[in-house]
Formats: structure tokens, sequence, C-alpha cells
């Protein structure tokens, strides 16, 4: 029987197994084959909190999901087109997500009736007909690892590790995925370890050769490289764009980088890559709490350096009174807020975006700071250069909003040319001549950074009110009047780009309004319904505080506005406060990113109404 | 070697000035508003008194404080200073001694202040060995807040806060300090100007994290907590003054000392002892120090000044410097090539 050859524009694959059976690291590698092969493409892993939940059950499936086509994409996919279920537990996780004829490939060798019997399946779904809606293909992986491995002489447990890779060849079988590429991450992960090496080689390339050689599978798929923009690209996921961009923002502005940190799910990623580039004059300090954390920013911060910090919501939490303390002593600082499900612990290792008014109001007193919000993986890079910028150069503390989809997606990113990247060098002040600490630069209202060591112009700031001008204490009403007034406006005239709607046929009465992780969703959920003949604009906002100047004509330009939101419409509450404009809210908070399915269904919804 | 062998190792890096220097250089120009009879102003005026002696430029010397009453302290200095939040200055100071070899950093603190809301900090602080220089305030009392009990005070204190009295336990500070892994550890009485200017100048000069514990009394809320420690005739039976590589002996005629006592140490009357019993102070023995904070009791029965440690060891922030400037040293800073990384590929039209 010869194979069939189809011909798709884009393919969903998602790999699930136990915590303990390498599906991020199987996920990753197919990533980067689907990379090295011209895809557009984008990944969402979805792991448990718990490290190594007991084997096999619900709790400790880990999957890993990748959507690769040739055009340009915009999220990880709603669901998968195929389902690689290594064990039970995986399977009955994942398959509800699975559409009706979709593919399913399930290692057999798991379904023993102990392990069903541990995820409550009474019968096994490979045995009865709860699986007949699926194209299911039955392969007992481990055996035929363990098979492939024998002459090795490694032993049973260790060969029937590598049946993540059998899996690995066989969807790179499927869907004609360069090989060479895996062959040789597996030689160098495994360098120092020969015979793992080879192990992991020779179950990959029998996953490959049982695809090609059973006939078990009667189709194999092509996905053409995608016609990208002109340039040179790598995968990315956001915590390490995030790090790269405050290793440049450090290159730009000619200072150092103090990380004061504190480790936290999902941001402590960043502290592990920053810890990497100590030759760019990068210093991370392993803080004993979250408060020490951003405080060792902070006092790095007033002694001339970048002071950053990287948390998550319950780290904001801890931190706030020192991000007042650096509004009070108008330093710059750069605070990370990986925003994972919440409130308290929350849902560590799940995605959220319900921190927007912890960063804005989350403080005592009148404290604002500017927000700046990435919303993809490979974007945290220029945004969180742009966050650098305002706080070096408005000398304040700045809430930068990733979150958990964002930090450990990943998406190909054309690599900046680093000559065209902004300059952020400042000036420090050095005049004793009429110095005061709180007199402001007119434009930016900023106030001079004096850092110690400074002839002349030493000086006492702190967290109590200053006077105008001079900054010594001051508890005249007038002046606190003045002082809140100030560093309000202050923030308030902050520059920031002004938002670009995306509306291809101008014709759109319906403005859909997003921030942050969102953009991918609602972008491909836009695309969908204008391709059914119903106009919608976009427009995604990376900074929510100060907002765009033309945020509000825009908003009145539109008949209906609508914000979808990973929370309870926080950004909707902010819209309408502000602009007085009807925003509705569409809001879902179940720690997993929009599907653009849902969304197209909600974007349709609203424009017929608007339209009837 | 002694410090001064190696001239001052805790300023290494701190640029000093040929200047003559005096305390008025010292005195910022801001109203001290302590209330009348604070032994914050004697530490203030020994401040101000000692630090011409360093030699140092002012505009390299940094005061970093929390809140409280004795955290106004750098308002009053000349010199760059931070007035913080609650417990959080040693973070604070961390990040700016580790970000500027070129500092001689201080902490101005309290018993509030670096005992209960700053206690990690303070803990951490020490045990990293940070070089910077933190001075304890310790009242026993909460002042700015108008006289609550604090983790220093006796138990069955009546306080506002305790109309029937304190049913908590005290720290004893130099202890904590000590179990902390603290370098250096000293005690000195806010009245003390000598004995406080000397604990000073050690701390000053010694690598690493200093605490000073001052006893000062807070004329306000908690007047005389530490008078029998003042009086001259009490003092000598009360106060041990310790000095390293000498014999402990105090009284007016060395006629008390210290001896091994179990684990611990005692107080003998010299003359019922053989000269050999008699404990010699090892400022590099943890265990000797740690027997030492035990001999002060709460109801200061007993009270050891001096310095009780100075040990070295490695600091924190001269660790991450070295490994920041071998990584300089190794690695050009290529900002292109970290962003390639190992994996890309090109599109062409």
């Amino acid at each position: 029987m010869s194979t069939e050859t189809r011909k798709l524009d884009r393919v969903v694959i998602r790999f699930a197994g136990d915590s303990g059976d390498g599906m991020q690291l199987t996920g990753d590698r197919f990533t980067s084959e689907a990379a090295a092969f011209g895809n557009d493409l984008a990944t969402q892993p979805n792991f448990p909190a718990e490290i190594r939940a007991p084997q096999g059950t619900l709790p400790g499936v880990s999957s890993f999901q990748l959507h690769f086509a040739d055009y340009d994409i915009l999220t990880p996919g709603d669901r998968p087109d195929v389902l690689v279920a290594m064990n039970p537990a995986a399977l009955k996780a994942n398959v509800v997500d699975l559409p009706d004829g979709g593919i399913l490939i399930v290692n057999t060798d798991e379904f023993s009736k102990r392990n069903l019997t541990k995820v409550g399946y009474d019968s096994n779904p490979l045995e009865d007909d709860s699986l007949e809606r699926f194209q299911v293909h039955k392969v007992a992986m481990a055996t035929l690892t363990i098979g492939a491995l024998e002459e090795t002489g490694l032993g049973k447990k260790d060969a029937e590790r590598a049946k993540n890779m059998f899996a690995l060849g066989l969807l790179s079988w499927m869907y004609h995925r360069p090989t060479e590429g895996t062959e040789r991450f597996l030689r160098e992960k495994f360098a120092k370890k020969p015979d793992i090496a080879e192990a992991n080689v020779l179950a990959f390339r029998a996953g490959f050769y049982y695809g090609e050689t059973t006939e078990a599978f009667a189709v194999t798929y092509e996905v053409a490289p995608a016609k990208l923009n002109v340039g040179t690209y790598r995968q990315i996921t956001g915590n390490t764009a995030t790090a790269y961009g405050i290793v440049a923002a450090a290159q730009l502005s000619k200072l150092p980088v103090v990380l004061g940190t504190y480790p936290i799910t999902p941001a402590s990623d960043i502290l592990h890559e920053l810890s990497k580039h100590k030759n760019f004059d990068i210093t991370t300090v392993q803080a004993e709490d979250e408060i020490a954390g951003i405080g060792i920013a902070l006092g790095a911060s007033y002694g001339g350096a970048i002071g950053v910090t990287s948390t998550s919501g319950p780290g904001i939490a801890l931190k706030s009174e020192t991000i007042g303390l650096g509004v009070m002593t108008e330093l710059p600082l750069l605070v990370i807020d990986v925003q994972r499900g919440g409130p308290s612990t929350g849902l560590p290792t799940k995605t959220e975006q319900a921190d927007l008014l912890q960063a804005m109001f989350g403080r005592n007193g009148e404290s604002p700071v500017p927000i700046v919000a990435p919303q993809s993986p490979s974007d945290c890079f220029d945004a969180v250069v742009d966050a650098t910028r305002i706080a070096l150069k408005y000398r304040t503390p700045v809430l930068f909003l990733s979150d958990g989809a964002i930090a450990n997606g990943s998406e190909p990113w054309m690599i900046p040319d680093v000559e065209t990247l902004p300059d952020l060098t400042v000036e420090f002040a050095t005049d004793p001549e009429n110095f005061q600490p709180y007199s402001r630069d007119p434009e930016t209202l900023a106030r001079p950074w004096a850092v110690p060591g400074t002839p002349g112009l030493q000086h006492r700031i702190g967290g109590l009110e200053k006077q105008d001008i001079t900054g010594n204490i001051s508890y005249d009403p007038e002046n606190h009047d003045k002082m809140v007034r100030l560093r309000q406006a202050k923030i308030d005239g902050i520059e920031v780009p002004d938002v670009v709607v995306d509306d291809p046929d101008g014709n759109a009465k319906v403005l859909v309004v997003g921030w942050g992780s969102s953009y991918g969703p609602i972008g491909a959920a836009a695309r969908r319904v204008r391709k059914l003949g119903l106009p919608v604009a976009h427009a995604h906002l990376r900074h929510l505080n100060p907002f765009p100047k033309n945020l509000g004509d825009v908003l009145k330009s539109y008949e209906k506005v609508i914000v979808p939101e990973m929370n309870l419409g926080q950004l909707a509450l902010l819209l309408r406060a502000k602009y007085l404009v009807d925003a509705v809210s569409y809001t879902k908070v179940q720690g997993l990113p929009f599907k653009a399915e849902e969304l197209q269904d909600v974007l349709a919804d609203v424009i017929k109404g608007v339209s009837a | 070697m002694t410090a001064i062998d190696i001239g001052l190792p805790g300023l290494t890096g701190v640029p000093t000035t040929d200047e003559k220097q005096t305390a008025r250089d010292y005195k910022s120009d801001q109203e001290v508003r302590w209330c009348p009879g604070c032994g914050d102003y004697i530490v203030l005026n020994t401040m101000q008194s000692f630090l011409p002696s360093l030699g140092l430029k002012r505009e390299n010397i940094v005061f970093v404080s929390g809140i409280g009453c004795s955290s106004r302290f750098p308002y009053y200095m000349n010199t760059y200073g931070m007035h913080s939040i609650h417990g959080r200055a040693p973070a604070i100071a961390t990040g700016l001694a580790v970000a500027r070899p070129d500092l001689s950093v201080w902490v101005v603190t309290g018993d509030g202040d670096a005992l209960s809301i700053g206690g990690n900090h303070l803990i951490h602080t020490l045990r990293r060995n940070v070089n910077l220089k933190i001075l304890l305030f310790n009242n026993r009392i909460y002042g700015l807040t108008k006289g609550q009990y604090s983790p220093t005070s006796e138990p069955g204190k009546v306080t506002k806060s305790t109309p029937i009295g304190s049913v908590d336990h005290p720290f004893n500070p130099v202890s904590l300090a000590l179990g902390a892994e603290a370098s250096f550890v000293g005690r000195a009485l806010d009245s003390d100007k000598a004995g406080l200017t000397s604990v000073l100048r050690q701390a000053a000069e010694h690598r690493g994290s200093a605490l000073v514990e001052i006893y000062q009394n807070c004329p306000i809320f908690n007047d005389g907590a530490f008078d029998v420690l003042k009086d001259a005739d009490e003092a000598q039976r009360r106060i041990i003054h310790v000095v390293d590589g000498e014999p402990i002996r105090f009284g007016r005629e060395g006629e008390y000392c210290v001896i091994r006592e179990g684990f611990g140490l005692a107080v003998a009357k010299s003359a019922d002892v053989d000269a050999s019993d008699i404990v010699v102070h090892d400022a590099s023995d943890l265990n000797l120090s740690f027997a030492l904070s035990r001999l002060s009791t709460q109801d200061l029965t007993h009270t050891v000044t001096g310095v009780f440690r100075r040990a070295d060891r490695a600091t924190y922030d001269d660790g991450v410097r070295a490994q920041v400037d071998d990584a300089k040293a190794a690695k050009a800073a290529d900002l292109s090539k970290l962003l390639h990384g190992k994996d890309t590929w090109t599109v062409v039209g």
C-alpha cells in the first residue's frame, strides 16, 4: 500500500503525557523542526503546578500544543487536530478537546487495568466504542522502543524512557519534518551520556521507520513553509524575550542592571535567563523574599543602575509598598508581573490577566505608575525595552504585565538589527550649581537622577511627602495637593505611541479592544469574522497607563466597543470610566487563553446585532 | 593581620579626601526634631564627630533608614541618604552596596524596624555578609507610634497596647545576629561616646555586615530603661566591656571576671578564681561570642559591651561583583550574538 500525502495549510498537534514523560521536550523539538522547515508557529505548554504529581493521575498530566502553518498565525490553536496520548490520564484530560474526525495516537502500553482505574475509566476506551468518532492509532510505543533499543544493552527502564522520542519520530514522519536537527540536538543534550544520546536517537528513528514501514498510517501530511517577512528568525518564549529585552536595555542605556527577585511561577525563568548574562553587566540577586527583591532593585536604582524586579501577582501584592516608595522618591524601577490565575496562590501555572487593576491602583494614596503589556511572546522584547525607556526617562516605577501564556508560549521572532534599537541613555545630575533634588524637567516633569558619589549633590530622599523643588520633608496641605497632582501629571504626560487600529476594509462599526496575550485569539477571531463578511476593527493596547492619546477618539468612532479579557472586565472598567464609552465586556477566567473560535462567535453576534 | 594592616578593608574602594573635615561638615541644614533628651541626639553627635576621622569623601557616604524615630537620622546627616519604608532598609542598602562598591553604606534602624517588621531582611543581610554597617537603636519601645511594647521589651511590660503587661518574650539582638552568622557584632550605650566611637570605628573598618546595637533612651515612652547602666556605681558591677585578646575583667578594680561554666560563661569574683581561668576574649570565636551574648540579661544584671565578634568572611557584594567582572573579562557583551542564539533560520524574498 502506498501512502497518500495530503497538503494542509495548518495543523495543531498536542502531545500529552505524564509530567515525567518528557512531553515539553518532545513539543519543543517538534517546534524546532517546524521552525527549521520554515513554518509559522505558536506553542502553548500546559503543565501542572506539582513538580511530579503521582504518576499516571489526572493532576500529573503535562501537555504541549503546537500550531504550525504555511501562513502567519496568531495563536497556538484552539483545538488539536492530532492528539498524542501517552497514558490513560493524558487521554482522559485531553480527548474532550479533540474534534470529531481528529487523529488520536495512543501509547497502548500504559492502558493497564490499574492505570485505567486510577483515572476513573470503568472500561478500556481503546476497546469500547467511546473513541469511534476519531481516527485512532494504537501504538505500543514503550514496547516498540524497548525492542528498538534491545541491542544497546540499556536497561528496560532506561530504554522505556525514550518512548517520547519514538512518538516524536512517528509524528515527524507523518508531517514530513526534517530530522537532522533533532538528532543533532539529542547528541548535544546528552553529550556526557553517549549511550543515552544514542538510545534517544534510535528511538526517534524507530518511530520514524515505524510510520514508514507499517501500513497503519494511510496518509501523511505536508504543511508548506510560510511566507514570512524577509529576515533572520529564531524561536523565542516570552520570558526569554523579556530577559533579552532587559539585556538590550542595559546596552542601550549603557547602565548596569541589578535584578532583585524571588523565585515564583511563572516568572522564575527571567531570573534564570538573566543570571547567565553577567557579561552584559547584569547582576542578579535572589533575595530572601519578594519585598527584599524590589528593595534591592530600588536601592540599585538609587545608586544609578537599572533596578529590575520580576514576579507574579502574589509578589506584586508584597511589593506594593516599595513601588509606592519608588513613586515618592521618583526613581526608575522596572517591575515585571508575569500574571497567573488568582486571587491568592490561585492557579500558579495557568494564565490570567487579572492584575491590571492591582497594577493600576494597588497601592496606598494617589500612586500612579505607567503600565506596559506585551501582546505575544516575541513582543516582550520591544515592550520591555519601551518600559525601561519610560522608567529611565520619567524616573518612575513601571509595571510590565506579561502573563503565563506569553511567558511560556513561543513563536518565531524576527531578530532585530541592534543598530535600529532606540537610544535609552540618560544623564545623571552633576552640577551643584542651584541643584534641587525635586526640581523638574519642564518637558517630562522628571526630577534629576542624582546618584550618591556625585560631589556637591548630597541630599536626602524618602517616603515622607516632599516639598516641591527642595525635596525637604513637608506636611504643608497646599504642597501635598500640588505634589499629588505633579506626580499624576508626570505619568499622564508620558509619551506613548498612538494605538493603531486594524480595520482592513475601513467600514467596521464594531471595535474589539484587547490588551496583553489575548492579541492572538482576538486577531485570529477578527480575521475569521471578516472572512464571513462581517467587518470588525481591532485595537490592541500596549500602553494601559497612560492610554494612547488617540484612544478616546478611536473608541468614539465606533458604534459598539467590545472588550474581551481573561478577568471580569478590568480594562472595560477603565475605558468606561475614562472615556464614558459603553464598552461591552466579554470575560473568561478559566486559566486558559481564549479560543479564536469562541471569540469569533462573540464578535459575530455583536456585529450582527449592530447591523440589524 | 589586623584591620589596620590591610588598610581598613571595610572601606576599600571608597574614595578618600585630604580635605580636613569636622563634625560641622556632617550636619545637614535640617532642624533636628527628636524629643528633648532623646538618646538619638547623642548618637547623631557621636556619628558626626566620628566620620571626619575616616577621611572619606562625604558624597560617598550614604545613610539608609527604615521607619521609626531613629530612622529620621539620614535627614540630619549632610551625606546622601534615604529614609525608606518600615523594615526594608537592609534590603535597599543591599541593592545599593551591590551596585556601588565606592560607597560607605550605613543602615540606621530601631528595635521595631529591624527586629519586628524587618526581621527577615536583617538576618539575611547578616547571613550574606553584605558590606554595610547597621546601627540598631534599641530603646525597647515603639516611640513614633507613641508607646507600644517592642520585640526587645521585657515580659510584663505595661504599655498602651499591653495594659495588663506584655506576654511576649524578647529577642536578645546580639544573640540573634550571631545566630544569623553575622561577621561583626558590637554593642554600646548611647551615653558612652568613647565606647560607641570605638565600636563604630571597628565596624567601619570591618569588611562585611556589621551590626551595632546601641542602647538608647526614649525619654517619653520608656524613660530610664538603661539608667542602671548609666549610674557610675551600678555600671561598674553590670557592664562587662570586652576587648579582643584581653582577659575579660570588669568592676572598678577589675574585681569581677568571666569564666567558663558548662557550655557557657559565668561571672565570678576575680579573687575567687585562678587568673588562668579568666576567659580571654577572642572575637573570631563564634561560640565564645555567643556565650558572651548570653551573659547579657534583659534585666541588665550584666550587659556586655564592645565588639563580640569580628571575623573575616567572604562578603556577598564582593562575590557577585567578582562573578560579573569575571564574566565580562571572559566574554564580550555582544548583544546581536545573544539575540541570535544557536538556532536561527532566514527567510529570503
